[in-house]
C-alpha cells in the first residue's frame, strides 16, 4: 500500500466527500427548521444537474437561439434559482399541510416525489445518463499535487463546495439571520411571538436547501455523468451521512461528509469491495455507541 | 371638562380559544389602557396563559374581537400582531438554548422606535453584560428572567404580556423584579401580568381580573383589594 495510491484515492475520496457534505448540510438546515426528512433532495441535486445539461445543449434551440449554450458559470447560479424556486413551490403548496403531523408523512411525501421526477426524466432521458460538455476550459488539465496529478477542475469542485459549506455555516452560527433560524428550530411559536414571520422563513429555507442540493448538482456534473439516477444513488448515502453527524447538526453534516468521503476513499485501497459499505457501517456504530450522532445533543 | 380616559392598548370581547378540540376561553372582556397594570390571577389551568396566547394568536382558533392600540388583530399573524408593540415573556422565559446571551437579548425584532439600546440594557442587568457570550440557558433562572425581561425592552414594545415571571426564582430576585415592573410602571408601559404570587402584584395593579374555567370571575379594583381579600383567597384557594 503505497503513499501515492492512499493519498490518490483520498482525494478522490475527498471529492465525493464535498458533494456528501453540500447534500447532508441542505438536510440538516431542512430538517432543523422544518422536521422534515427530504427524500427529494436526492432528485433535486439531480435536477440541478440537468438545468446546467439541458441549458447547455437544449435551451438555444427550444427559445429560438440555436447557437445560445448556457455557460456552466450562469448554470451555477441558474439552477439554484430555478430549483429553489421550484422548491418554495414544493414547501407552499405540500410540505405546509403536513408540518403538524408526524415526521413520516413528510418523508413518504418527499420520497413520492423523489420517485415522480426520477420517473419523469428517466422516461425522457433513459437512465444511461450523458456527459456534460459545458466545463469552461480554464478547468482542462491538471496539477502536480506531489502524490498526483489532480483534475484542475475537481481541485475547484473541492473549493467552492468547502467555500459554499462554510460560508453557510457562518450565516447559521455567526449572523443575526442565522439565530433566527435557531431560534426557529428551538421554538417557532415564540419566534413569530417576537416578530419574526416564520413562515416566509420556513419557505425560503427550504427554498435555500435545495438550492444547495442544485448546486451540488451542477457542479457534479463535469466530473460523474448526468442521468436521472445520479441523485437516488447518492441520497442513501446521504443519509447515512446526516445520521452519522447528526440529525439537524450543520458543522456535524459538513465535517461527517468529508471524512466520510475520504474513508470511502481509503477503503478503497485497504480492501475496495468494502467501500460501498463502510459508511453504512460506520453508520451502525454510531447509531449503537451515540444514537444522537456525533455531533447531533443528546435528546 | 373631564380629563379623557388613556386610550385603549388593549380589548377583547367575547374572546374565546381552543386548543384543538378543547374549548379554553369561553368569553373574555377586559380592557387595559396606556401605563396601566392589570393582572390576571387565578388557580393553574383556570386559562390565563391561555388569555395572553390568544392575544398573540398562539392557540389552535381563536373567535371574538381582539383589539390592539385600536387594530382589530383575530385573523392577524402572529408575527404581524407582535409588531404592533407587543412584547411578550412567556411562562418558563423561552430562553434559546442554543442561542448565546447577546443573541437571545438581540432576537427579538424591534416592533417601535423608543426601546432600550443595549448598553442601557446592560447597565440595568450587569450579569447579562458579563454573560453575554455564554449560551442562554447556562446562566442561572434569575439571569434567564431578567434576559426574558431585557429582550422585550430592547424592541421599543408598549404593551407587556408578562407570563408567571417570578415563578420558581429566589426572594431576592422577586424582589428586584419587583422593582423592575415598578419602574416600567413609572416610565408608562402598559403591562398584562400573569401572576401567581398575588402579593407580588398586590402593590403594583391598577386592577385585578381574576380567571375560573376560562372566564372572568371578578374584576377587583386596586383600591377594593383590602376589602375583596377574603374573596380573592377564596378564589384562588389559599
Amino acid at each position: 500500500m503505497s503513499f501515492q495510491a492512499v493519498m490518490s484515492q483520498v482525494m478522490l475520496g475527498l471529492n465525493n466527500g464535498v458533494f456528501y457534505a453540500m447534500l447532508s448540510l441542505g438536510l440538516a438546515v431542512i430538517f432543523g427548521l422544518l422536521n422534515i426528512v427530504n427524500f427529494v433532495h436526492g432528485a433535486l441535486y439531480m435536477l440541478g444537474a440537468y438545468v446546467a445539461l439541458l441549458g447547455f445543449t437544449r435551451l438555444g434551440p427550444l427559445v429560438g437561439l440555436p447557437d445560445y449554450q448556457m455557460n456552466f458559470w450562469v448554470a451555477l447560479v441558474a439552477a439554484p434559482l430555478v430549483v429553489g424556486a421550484l422548491g418554495m413551490a414544493i414547501e407552499r403548496t405540500m410540505l405546509r399541510r403536513i408540518r403538524k403531523f408526524d415526521h413520516l408523512y413528510g418523508l413518504l411525501l418527499t420520497f413520492g416525489l423523489a420517485l415522480i421526477l426520477q420517473g419523469v426524466f428517466t422516461n425522457y432521458f433513459n437512465v444511461s445518463g450523458d456527459p456534460y460538455e459545458g466545463k469552461p476550459e480554464i478547468f482542462n488539465g491538471a496539477v502536480n499535487l506531489g502524490f498526483m496529478f489532480f483534475p484542475k477542475y475537481r481541485i475547484f469542485a473541492i473549493l467552492a463546495s468547502l467555500a459554499v459549506c462554510f460560508a453557510t455555516w457562518f450565516v447559521i452560527e455567526r449572523t443575526k439571520l442565522g439565530s433566527y433560524l435557531r431560534a426557529g428550530t428551538e421554538n417557532p411559536e415564540l419566534v413569530k411571538a417576537f416578530g419574526v414571520n416564520v413562515p416566509l422563513m420556513i419557505t425560503l429555507t427550504y427554498g435555500f436547501g435545495v438550492g444547495l442540493a442544485a448546486l451540488a448538482g451542477v457542479l457534479a456534473a463535469p466530473i460523474y455523468s448526468v442521468s436521472p439516477v445520479m441523485g437516488s444513488e447518492m441520497i442513501i448515502t446521504v443519509f447515512a451521512v446526516v445520521v452519522i453527524g447528526g440529525m439537524g447538526s450543520i458543522m456535524g453534516s459538513i465535517v461527517t461528509g468529508l471524512l466520510l468521503g475520504m474513508v470511502e476513499g481509503f477503503t478503497k485501497v485497504v480492501y475496495a469491495p468494502a467501500s460501498s459499505t463502510v459508511i453504512f457501517l460506520i453508520m451502525v456504530i454510531v447509531l449503537l455507541v451515540k444514537p444522537a450522532g456525533l455531533f447531533g445533543k443528546e435528546a | 371638562m373631564p380629563e379623557a380616559e388613556p386610550r385603549e392598548m388593549l380589548r377583547t370581547r367575547g374572546l374565546q380559544a381552543w386548543y384543538g378540540e378543547s374549548h379554553i376561553l369561553h368569553g373574555i372582556d377586559l380592557v387595559v389602557r396606556e401605563g396601566e397594570v392589570v393582572t390576571l390571577l387565578g388557580r393553574n389551568g383556570a386559562g390565563r396563559t391561555t388569555i395572553l396566547k390568544a392575544i398573540l394568536g398562539m392557540v389552535g382558533r381563536r373567535s371574538g374581537s381582539i383589539e390592539v392600540d385600536g387594530v382589530e388583530t383575530v385573523g392577524m399573524p402572529t408575527h404581524r400582531i407582535a409588531r404592533l408593540g407587543i412584547g411578550y415573556c412567556p411562562e418558563e422565559r423561552g430562553i434559546f438554548s442554543n442561542l448565546t446571551v447577546e443573541e437571545n437579548l438581540l432576537l427579538p425584532r424591534e416592533v417601535r422606535a423608543g426601546g432600550l439600546p443595549l448598553e442601557e440594557i446592560y447597565a440595568m442587568f450587569p450579569n447579562l453584560l458579563e454573560r453575554r457570550g455564554s449560551l442562554g440557558t447556562r446562566i442561572s433562572g434569575g439571569e434567564q428572567q431578567m434576559l426574558a425581561m431585557a429582550r422585550i425592552l430592547r424592541t421599543g414594545a408598549r404593551l407587556l404580556l408578562l407570563d408567571e415571571i417570578t415563578e420558581g426564582l429566589a426572594p431576592v430576585i422577586v424582589q428586584s423584579l419587583h422593582g423592575l415592573i415598578g419602574k416600567l410602571k413609572a416610565k408608562g408601559f402598559t403591562i398584562v401580568l400573569v401572576e401567581q404570587n398575588f402579593h407580588f402584584a398586590a402593590n403594583l395593579a391598577d386592577r385585578h381580573y381574576v380567571i375560573e374555567r376560562g372566564m372572568i370571575a371578578d374584576m377587583i379594583p386596586c383600591e377594593d383589594l383590602v376589602a375583596s381579600t377574603g374573596k380573592l383567597n377564596q378564589y384562588l384557594g389559599v
